[in-house]
C-alpha cells in the first residue's frame, strides 16, 4: 500500500488549498458583500468597519465553520456506511439516523404543542437536543437488533425499514398539526446551516471531532471491510466491535449535524464517490481525509450559493449533488455489479 | 493440520455432518466434494471460525478453534470464499498487502519484511507483473490467484478455499488447482478446499473429502477413486459415474 508513486500529495494539497480559498469566499459572500480585504482585515483584527468585522467573524465565520464541519462529517459518515454495507447507494442516512432526528423534532415541534406544552420552551437548543435524542434512540434500536443479526444486509433493511415506519408516524404528527408548527418543521427540514450560534458551536465541534477521531480508528477496519464481512473476520476482524465503532461514529457525526443544521442530503451520498474517483483509490487511509476535504469544500460551496440565490441549502446540495451521483453511476458502471 | 472430533454441524435444525472424526494432514492439498446441500460450505465456514458447530471439536494445528481470538484463528488459517471479488481502484498489491491485516498495527502501516511477503505472494500464484493493476479490468481466474496470493500473505499453516473453481473456465480449473497443488506441497501448507470437479479432486489432489451426509469420508485420491463411495453418491436414474475417467455422464439409454 504505497500511495507516493501517485499523485495524492499533490491532489491533498490542491483539495486543501481549494478548502481554504472557498472558505474565504463564504466569509466575503452573502446579504451584504464584504471585500477580501476587510474579511482578512476583521480575520486578523485589523483595520476594518466594526459594523463588517462583526458580521465576519460573529455571523459568517460560525456559518462557515458550520458548513465545513457538516461536509466533512456527512461525507466521512457516507463513505463508512458504504463501505460497510458494501452498497454504492448506503449514506449518512441508511441507519435512519435522519429519521430518528426528524421524529425528535416533530414530536418537540409538533408533538409538543399538540399535548398543550411549547412554546417558551421551543428554542432551538431544544430543536437540536430533541433531533439528537431521536438520532440516538434510533442507534440504539439498530445497535441492540444488529447485535443478534449476522447478515449485515439485514441491517440494512431493518434500517430503511424503520425509517419508512418512523416518516409514516412523522406524517401523522403533521397531519394533526396546527399550520405554525407545520411550518417551523418544515423549515428545519429544508436544512440551515445559519442557525447555529456561537455557544451550539462549542457542542457541534467537539461532537464531530469526537466522531472524526472514531473514523480515523476505523481506517484499518473499513480497508478489511472492503471484501466484506466474511473476509474480515477471517483476517482477524473483531465485527462487532468494528460495527459498534462505526455506527457511533456515524452517529456522532450525522447525528449531530442534523440535530443542528438538519436533514443535509447528498453530500454524504455523493462525495465519497467524487472522492474515489478523483483519488483513483479505494484504501481509506487515503480516501478518509479526502473525503473530509470533498465534502467540506463542497459544502461551503452550497453555502455560496444558497446564499447567493437565497435558497434552502437542502435545495442546493440536492441539485448538485443528485448530477454527481447520476454522472458517477453512468460513468462506473461497474459500482453496481461489484 | 486440521482435526475434526465427533463432529456435528448443521443448516437451521437440519444436522448436515453428524459425529464426523477426520485429520486433514498438512503438506497436502485436499478436495471437498459431496452433492449441493451436504455442507461443505457449512464445514469450511465451521473450520474458519465463521460458523459454530452443533457440538463436537475442530482443532486446527492441535488448537481447538472454539477457543481461539479473532487474531489468533486469522493468523491460524485463511479463507478465500466463493463469491467474486472485486473492488475498483484497488491494485493487486494492494487487496495482497489487506492479507497482512493480523500483523500489521492499528492503521496497517506495512514493514518492509511485510512487503517483501506480499511479492513473494504475489509471486507465488503467478501474478507478479499485475502488482499495480486494479481488478476491475482483470479476468475472473485472475482475480481468483489475487484473492489466493491474499490468502498466502497472512501466513497461515491452513488454507481455507469455498470453490474456488466456480466462475473460472476449463483450462483455468485446471491451472488453479494445480497451483493449490503446488502451494501445498512447496509450502508445507494444509490446503482444503471444495470443488464440484471430480475429475480434479481425483487426479490433482492428495485426498479427498467426501461428504456422504451425514458421514465424511476422508481419504487418499487413489483409494476414493476405487472405493465404490463416489458411484453410490454421484449415480443416479438419468446419469452414471465412470471409474477410470472420474466424469459424470449422461447414462446411454439401451434401446430394443
Amino acid at each position: 500500500m504505497n500511495s507516493s508513486r501517485r499523485p495524492a500529495p499533490v491532489l491533498f494539497l490542491l483539495l486543501g488549498a481549494l478548502m481554504l480559498l472557498l472558505f474565504v469566499a463564504d466569509l466575503s459572500f452573502g446579504a451584504v458583500s464584504i471585500p477580501m480585504a476587510d474579511v482578512w482585515a476583521a480575520l486578523t483584527g485589523g483595520d476594518c468597519p466594526p459594523m463588517t468585522a462583526r458580521i465576519v467573524i460573529n455571523i459568517r465565520l460560525v456559518k462557515a465553520l458550520v458548513a465545513m464541519m457538516a461536509g466533512a462529517a456527512l461525507s466521512v459518515s457516507g463513505l463508512q456506511m458504504q463501505t460497510l454495507f458494501r452498497n454504492p447507494l448506503a449514506g449518512p442516512y441508511v441507519l435512519g439516523i435522519s429519521s430518528g432526528a426528524s421524529l425528535g423534532v416533530a414530536l418537540f415541534i409538533l408533538g409538543a404543542p399538540l399535548i398543550g406544552a411549547g412554546g417558551a420552551v421551543m428554542t432551538s437548543l431544544g430543536v437540536a437536543g430533541a433531533a439528537w435524542l431521536g438520532a440516538a434512540a434510533v442507534l440504539v434500536v439498530i445497535a441492540l437488533v444488529g447485535h443478534r443479526v449476522k447478515d449485515i444486509m439485514v441491517i440494512l433493511i431493518l434500517g430503511m425499514m424503520f425509517s419508512s415506519g418512523v416518516g409514516a408516524v412523522v406524517q401523522i404528527l403533521q397531519y394533526l398539526s396546527r399550520e405554525e408548527s407545520l411550518k417551523a418543521f418544515v423549515i428545519w427540514t429544508m436544512g440551515a446551516l445559519g442557525d447555529v450560534t456561537l455557544r451550539q458551536l462549542a457542542i457541534l465541534a467537539p461532537s464531530v471531532a469526537a466522531g472524526l477521531l472514531l473514523s480515523v480508528l476505523a481506517i484499518k477496519p473499513l480497508n478489511m471491510l472492503l471484501f466484506g464481512e466474511e473476509y474480515a473476520v477471517t483476517m482477524g476482524l473483531d465485527i462487532r466491535r468494528a460495527r459498534a465503532l462505526l455506527f457511533l461514529s456515524t452517529t456522532l457525526l450525522a447525528g449531530t449535524v442534523t440535530a443542528f443544521c438538519g436533514p443535509i442530503g447528498f453530500i454524504g451520498l455523493a462525495m465519497p464517490h467524487v472522492t474515489r474517483m478523483l483519488m483513483r483509490d479505494s484504501d481509506h487511509r487515503v480516501l478518509l481525509p479526502a473525503t473530509m476535504l470533498t465534502g467540506a469544500s463542497v459544502l461551503i460551496l452550497c453555502d455560496i450559493i444558497s446564499k447567493l440565490f437565497v435558497l434552502p441549502v437542502n435545495a442546493v446540495t440536492a441539485l448538485l449533488g443528485i448530477p454527481i451521483v447520476v454522472w458517477v453511476v453512468l460513468r462506473n458502471q461497474s459500482m453496481t455489479s461489484r | 493440520m486440521i482435526e475434526l472430533s465427533n463432529l456435528t454441524i448443521g443448516y437451521g435444525r437440519r444436522v448436515l455432518l453428524g459425529d464426523v472424526t477426520a485429520t486433514i494432514p498438512s503438506g497436502s492439498l485436499t478436495a471437498l466434494i459431496g452433492r449441493n446441500g451436504t455442507g461443505k460450505s457449512t464445514l469450511l465456514r465451521a473450520i474458519a471460525g465463521i460458523g459454530a458447530p452443533y457440538s463436537g471439536q475442530i482443532s486446527v494445528g492441535g488448537t481447538p478453534v472454539s477457543g481461539m481470538s479473532a487474531r489468533q484463528r486469522a493468523e491460524a488459517m485463511a479463507f478465500v470464499s466463493t463469491g467474486r471479488t472485486r473492488i475498483p481502484n484497488l491494485r493487486c498489491c494492494d487487496v495482497v498487502a489487506i492479507g497482512r491485516a493480523p500483523y500489521t498495527d492499528w492503521i496497517g502501516r506495512m514493514s518492509a519484511a511485510d512487503r517483501a511477503i506480499v511479492e513473494r505472494s504475489l509471486a507465488a500464484v503467478g501474478m507478479e507483473s499485475y502488482a499495480h493493476r486494479t481488478m476491475d479490468r482483470m479476468s475472473d481466474g485472475e482475480c481468483q490467484r489475487v484473492m489466493i496470493a491474499r490468502a498466502l500473505a497472512q501466513s497461515t499453516p491452513v488454507i481455507l478455499l469455498d470453490e474456488p473453481t466456480s466462475f473460472l473456465d476449463m483450462p483455468a480449473r485446471y491451472e488453479l488447482c494445480s497451483l493449490l497443488s503446488r502451494l501445498a506441497h512447496q509450502e508445507g501448507k494444509c490446503i482444503l478446499f471444495s470443488t464440484h470437479e471430480l475429475d480434479i479432486a481425483l487426479s490433482l489432489c492428495d485426498s479427498v473429502a467426501l461428504i456422504d451426509p451425514p458421514r465424511l469420508h476422508c481419504l487418499p485420491a487413489a483409494e476414493m477413486r476405487h472405493s465404490g463411495l463416489m458411484e453410490r453418491l454421484f449415480e443416479s436414474a438419468t446419469v452414471c459415474y465412470d471409474a477410470t475417467t472420474s466424469t459424470v455422464s449422461y447414462r446411454k439409454i439401451q434401446k430394443d
